[in-house]
């Protein structure tokens, strides 16, 4: 698609769409959202890009193989299985920290963040791999 | 709401197994959609219809204040949209990619190593 | 140790996942996928060996209490299958490193394998049934690319038959999980079985029974839903043939036994013996279809077919050593037909086509080669005294025992028709004089080809000459099956 106004809207939106996603993905914690939805939106963010412009324009801002994503992600996911193993309890066992950082209070860091950060990155990953080829055709 | 919902989703199996019958394989893939929609409607209903209210308990107690429909269904529902998601995304470039090779959209013509 | 019941899906997840992080190099993910494999089957025989002597193995995933949360459960049958699968997934894997080409390597095939083996862990471990319908999935996802991996004209053409009927058959399968769920509020198994023998309402609990027929029947690719099945195996490279013909149907076949020793025996009178007519007719069918084919790979898609009837039979029958006799058909099926369609790539390697027609002569050019051959291929017919003697040996005693006379008649018939069929192939391309003009056989390493067909084929004679202590197990894999009870309380009881 030859368009200035999308090619000019996917550059401004595409931050957007990123920010929004992690966002999604942090507030999925305790509200509607969540990893899938968030990778969902960041995956988006990078098929304007390849609509608007071409597939090697999305791969040089997604900067790694989509492969690469899923791979990162499904090992995430899977760690934040493996750390209950160390406290003697089943696998992916939800686990919690408590933080208390200077500034911003008490912050409290569990494994389910860990699993919702790696469907984010094999989503993502997911997504642009079924997509980038098919632009390529 | 029964009656309504129940059908839905004969209607959406009937269009499904319908549409999955046919010649093209365009419309195979949209009968597909529309089974794997039928199914998840049908596990929505399981959990029961109550127009009341989400199923969230809410804070401080510890039983519902108002009849609430299962919330189970539901997410098995979510976990059914995204798997489905996948594999029809996946259906939809192996048609498109059948169609690139045969040059046709007509299941008849997948024939080549019956001959 | 407590942990080893997850460690099968752990073991392929990481494999995969490093797959993919390891994508341009493809030596490391060869052997990436070979060290997976051997720790799967590392994991699957130390499970066994736990399960075998100190009972069924629970754990209750994310520590939510049973029968709320998901649990993994792994009894004898399941953890049998699993051995079983690792064992193939091992060979398939090895054999692979010989005979996938290139192009495939470079399109994922071995992260694909990996997640392939992991649904099919997933799906033998698991003890929710909304769970199963997961694993299915993830195996299918996995199966769906490796056989359409490469685009070839007919790899494409069969992918879309199979993609289309096993999705049909999970819609299926999701539908009936959701009126089970609706109708008795649960879906952990041992939960379920608890509740489904005191459901007041038995004839909606049969009706349920027949959709799992139909969604599982579909996946095991028994009669009559099983078009897909050699509409599409003889298309992907033969590594994928292999572990498709040894593993995916087996699944449908373990879930049937596992829903209907477990679930639904409440009216056994018709839902058992609606299994058994399938499974004679698909011994039946598919034993026609085989006779009447001229190509080599085709010809063992159509024994997958009849095959999957004698494991349905045993279920059919529902008595103990019935079910034990289709266990025992189970264990042997699972590596003769993968060394069968190993053995046929092989062939495919030195004159480039299955056909009938254009092979022969390999018994001079390689013995050894039709020496594993005729030893898979009589044992798939039942000679003495190979593996699939005795596992047709028990299922026919058993069918005596209760005086089911057809069927036993359909299983000797239809053994006859697999040595003729057998012999077909045997004339064809190993003994005959091959044809005018015979082409020079393409050098290759036949290292990487032999080793797993001779260790398939070493393990075939094995269980045939062990077949005391494995009919023994398979004795007590189908007590632990018939006895719902144990499962029951096994998991029930791992409450905290």
């Amino acid at each position: 698609m030859n368009s200035v106004i999308l090619r000019v809207a996917a550059q401004i939106l595409k931050p957007v769409f990123l920010i929004f996603s992690v966002f999604l993905l942090l507030r999925g914690h305790n509200a509607p959202g969540g990893g899938f939805v968030g990778g969902l939106v960041a995956a988006s963010a990078f098929v304007l890009q390849m609509i608007a412009f071409d597939s090697a324009e999305a791969r040089r801002h997604l900067r790694f193989e989509p492969h690469a994503f899923l791979g990162l992600g499904l090992l995430c996911a899977l760690s934040s299985g493996i750390w209950a193993f160390f406290q003697a309890k089943p696998f992916l066992t939800g686990l919690w920290i408590k933080l208390q950082i200077p500034v911003f209070g008490l912050l409290k860091l569990g494994t389910p963040a860990l699993f919702d950060l790696g469907v984010y990155f094999v989503v993502l990953g997911g997504v642009m791999f079924i997509f980038l080829p098919l632009k390529d055709e | 709401m029964e009656l309504m919902f129940a059908l839905t989703v004969g209607l959406l199996y009937a269009a499904g197994f319908f549409l999955v019958m046919r010649h093209s394989l365009m419309k195979l893939v949209l009968g597909l959609i529309f089974l794997s929609h039928g199914a998840n409607l049908l596990i929505f209903s399981a959990g029961g219809l109550e127009s009341r209210g989400l199923p969230i308990i809410a804070e401080g107690s510890k039983i519902p204040q108002y009849p609430m429909p299962d919330p189970l269904p539901q997410a098995l529902i979510l976990t059914a949209i995204v798997i489905s998601f996948g594999i029809l995304a996946f259906a939809l470039v192996l048609v498109y990619r059948s169609f690139r090779l045969t040059g046709s959209d007509d299941s008849d013509q997948l024939d080549s190593t019956e001959k | 140790m407590k942990y080893l019941i997850v460690l099968p899906i752990i073991i392929p997840l990481v494999a995969a996942s490093f797959c993919l992080l390891a994508w341009p190099w493809r030596q490391v993910q060869r052997w990436i996928g070979v060290l997976g494999s051997a720790a799967l089957l590392a994991a699957s025989i130390a499970l066994f060996c736990q399960v075998n002597t100190s009972g069924i193995q629970v754990m209750s995933m994310g520590n939510w209490p049973i029968p709320f949360g998901i649990v993994f459960a792994a009894d004898l049958f399941g953890s049998i299958m699993l051995v079983l699968g690792a064992i193939m997934g091992f060979a398939v894997s090895i054999y692979s490193l010989a005979a996938m080409d290139q192009k495939r390597e470079a399109f994922g095939y071995y992260p694909l394998f990996q997640i392939l083996m992991m649904g099919v862990s997933g799906a033998f471990l698991t003890g929710d049934i909304f769970n199963l319908y997961v694993w299915f999935e993830v195996l299918l996802m996995a199966s769906f690319v490796l056989l359409s991996l490469g685009g070839e004209r007919g790899q494409i053409e069969g992918a879309i038959k199979y993609v289309a009927l096993n999705l049909v058959s999970s819609a299926i399968f999701l539908a009936a999980v959701g009126i089970l769920y609706g109708t008795v509020g649960t879906l952990n198994f041992a939960d379920l079985a608890v509740v489904l023998q005191h459901y007041p309402n038995q004839g909606l609990i049969t009706t349920l029974a027949m959709l799992f027929i139909v969604a599982f029947g579909i996946k095991a690719a028994s009669f009559p839903f099983f078009f897909w099945l050699p509409a599409s195996y003889h298309t992907p490279p033969v590594p994928v043939s292999a572990i498709f013909a040894g593993l995916l149907t087996k699944v449908g076949v373990y879930a049937l036994i596992r829903v209907f020793t477990l679930l639904f025996r409440g009216d056994t009178g018709y839902t058992h013996e609606i299994i058994l007519v399938m499974s004679g007719l698909t011994m039946l069918t598919g034993i026609f279809g085989a006779v009447t084919q001229n190509d080599m790979r085709r010809i063992l898609s159509f024994h997958i077919v009849s095959q999957i009837g004698y494991m349905l039979m045993g279920l059919g029958l529902f008595t103990k050593l019935a079910l034990a006799g289709s266990i025992f058909y189970i264990i042997h099926h699972i590596v003769v037909k993968t060394n069968l369609f190993l053995v046929s790539g092989v062939v495919e390697k030195i004159f480039g086509t299955t056909e009938l027609k254009k092979l022969g002569g390999l018994y001079h050019s390689r013995p050894w080669l039709s020496v594993f051959f005729l030893i898979s291929a009589l044992s798939l017919a039942g000679i003495p005294p190979l593996s699939g003697f005795f596992a047709k040996l028990v299922l026919i005693q058993s069918g005596l025992e209760i005086e089911r006379y057809g069927i036993v008649a359909i299983a000797l018939i239809v053994g006859l028709l697999t040595l003729f069929s057998m012999t077909k192939i045997w004339n064809e391309v190993f003994w005959k004089n091959p044809p005018e003009p015979v082409l020079p056989a393409p050098s290759f390493s036949p290292v990487g080809w032999m080793l797993p067909v001779t260790a398939l084929a070493v393990i075939t004679v094995c269980v045939g000459v062990l077949a005391g202590p494995i009919f023994e197990l398979t004795i007590r894999t189908s007590e632990q099956l018939m006895n719902q009870e144990i499962y029951i309380s096994a998991v029930l009881g791992a409450r905290p």
